[in-house]
């Protein structure tokens, strides 16, 4: 994270970008949103949102808080539900090698930023690496509340009484609190936040992580943080406390049975398995020699392939 | 801030709600104009006149959620008469969720008609802190009880029940933080005959067994009698009589109250 000036050589008369696409000014500006997000953990900090070369509502949030971080020596990952190989995974990691020219990975111990949609890595992140969100709808009150003059007073003040209502609705209509993304949670005792559609299987790892986390929610404007080591609770009511999803078998690949799992349709007979929505978790525990139930079925099916390097991913 | 915690207000002999030159300016035209008062607890105040005659701008001035162009609108809280417009905005919010309430004409305007029956008696007991589902819960079908609604609509949409029930469903959202002061915005306009006199039945009754200070805002003589202790008739933004209800109503002195009442039909 070098206060990068220098620009992408031309090279073969290819037009110059500089350096990680926005220029200085444009990343200036970002990261004193940033530092302010951080200052204020949970508070949501407007920027002046560019305009960037994919369609908003498709991560240009996270793409500015990336480019706004990233330097030379930064090693980037980005997953898309969880999996490094998603489409819009794949293009975002190449965006970055072509503009930035950093080196880019699926593992998640080797990188340093880790952008992300929907999920946070199985793997526990450590204080070296920096987690960013892409956020669609940074406003938690929104859905209850439509004007933004209202909601900012209610943040302001600490008018949370709203959210329980809406997790009152919940347990009213189906016995427990249905929302299972996308859950309000409550960041360093002051601030409701809402942590970008993951779901709420991912919350707890949210709390006291020791990997600094950046959210940027491009069509919204607005950036938020989350510091290292800070206390993140999932609201509940006293007698409905916070649960997650579980499952009742394990991933069909690596026998995983404390990730987080997608079910995957098989055919048109009603087969189907769960497995691993971290991809490259899966991967890893695999080449570790973990045997899921439905693995040899997958292979056969051609379900399952090696892991691409990022050598091989054309720049 | 203040501590907004319920205080045990027991003394009566304090006006609840002091108006003093209450001027509300629309540019150059007037909204209502130098109306002072006073309200005791227990105390139900009737404001009547016709449309256009202030009586709303005066309640949202009274209510706190104008600010009046002149005048003082004072609160007593904690044993202080505390001027509502002096205080910082998050605690004039507070107050108003917690030790007033206000039911609106269209029940629409008061209910989030988005979230169950349930929710929306629940949603002033969250807003003050209440995280445990089961008490919340036996509180919503106490009320709805109270206001004579089926506990098995609990969990239904206010879309799903009649304008009547709509308006007893506001009046329980309210009543359930128990505030000391409630303001009614024509609380039984839209409603047909029988309807109303069922809410006004179950209206007098709440009010009598909890004690609030109310001021009900209306342009049906049947409510301020049925209703009020006190009366005050406004006409183009100024108070022009005032006094015991039957007094106005029996004996009325300004040539406009007269109007009013000769122009009530009889059946």
């Amino acid at each position: 994270m070098t206060t990068a000036t220098e620009t992408m050589p031309a090279g073969d008369g290819a037009t110059a970008y500089n350096f990680a696409y926005l220029d200085e000014q444009t990343k200036r500006m970002i990261r004193r949103a940033l530092l302010k997000a951080i200052a204020v953990p949970g508070y949501q900090v407007p920027f002046g949102s560019r305009e960037m070369p994919l369609a908003r509502g498709w991560g240009t949030g996270g793409i500015q808080v990336t480019a706004a971080l990233i330097g030379p020596d930064d090693v980037l990952k980005v997953i898309d539900q969880g999996a490094d190989d998603t489409t819009n995974a794949v293009s975002i990691r190449r965006f970055f090698a072509r503009v930035a020219n950093v080196a880019t990975t699926e593992s998640t111990t080797e990188a340093t930023i880790i952008q992300t949609r929907h999920r946070i890595p199985e793997t526990a992140l450590g204080e070296s690496q920096i987690l960013v969100y892409q956020v669609p709808q940074p406003e938690p009150l929104r859905k209850l509340e439509a004007s933004e003059a209202e909601t900012r007073k209610m943040h302001a003040w600490q008018e949370y009484g709203l959210m329980h209502v809406r997790l009152y609705e919940d347990i009213a209509r189906f016995g427990h609190v249905a929302t299972t993304y996308s859950y309000p949670v409550m960041v360093n005792g002051r601030y409701v936040m809402s942590p970008s559609p993951i779901p709420k299987f991912d919350n707890p790892k949210m709390d006291d992580m020791a990997a600094l986390q950046l959210f940027g929610a491009g069509r919204e404007k607005r950036i938020y943080a989350i510091p290292p080591y800070t206390s993140v609770k999932s609201l509940d009511f006293e007698d409905h406390p916070f649960t997650v999803q579980k499952w009742s078998e394990p991933c069909a690949l690596c026998g995983a049975t404390d990730s987080y799992l997608d079910e995957v349709i098989l055919d048109d007979k009603g087969n189907h398995m769960f497995v691993c929505s971290d991809s490259h978790f899966c991967e890893t525990r695999r080449a570790e020699g973990h045997v899921g139930p439905q693995l040899a079925e997958a292979e056969s099916r051609k379900l399952v392939c090696q892991p691409v390097s990022a050598d091989e991913e054309g720049r | 801030m203040l501590d907004l915690a319920p205080a045990a207000e027991t003394s009566t002999d304090e006006p609840i709600l002091i108006a003093d030159g209450v001027t509300r300016m629309y540019g150059a035209r007037v909204g209502c104009l130098d109306v002072s008062f006073q309200l005791w607890p227990g105390e139900v105040l009737g404001i009547v006149g016709e449309s256009g005659s202030g009586k709303s701008t005066l309640m949202r001035c009274l209510a706190g959620i104008d600010r009046p162009t002149a005048g003082s609108v004072k609160f007593r809280h904690s044993g202080r008469a505390i001027d509502l417009f002096d205080l910082d905005e998050p605690t004039r919010r507070a107050l108003m969720r917690t030790a007033w309430g206000i039911v609106h004409q269209n029940p629409r305007d008061g209910l989030r008609m988005g979230i169950s029956a349930g929710g929306n008696i629940g949603e002033r007991l969250m807003d003050s802190g209440c995280r445990h589902y089961g008490t919340i819960r036996a509180k919503a079908a106490d009320w709805l009880g109270r206001v004579e609604i089926d506990a098995q609509r609990m969990d239904d949409q206010p879309t799903s029940f009649s304008g009547g029930m709509q308006q007893r469903l506001q009046i329980a959202r309210v009543l359930v933080s128990e505030p000391r002061l409630v303001f009614m915005d024509e609380p039984t306009g839209g409603l047909d005959v029988s309807v109303q006199a069922r809410l006004l039945d179950l209206l007098r009754v709440l009010v009598r067994d909890l004690g609030l200070a109310a001021i009900i805002i209306t342009h049906d003589l049947a409510v301020a009698r049925l209703l009020t202790d006190r009366l005050m008739v406004m006409k183009e933004g100024r108070v022009v009589e005032e006094g015991l209800t039957d007094q106005v109503l029996d004996d009325p002195q300004h040539a406009y109250t007269q109007l009013l009442t000769s122009a009530v039909l009889t059946v």
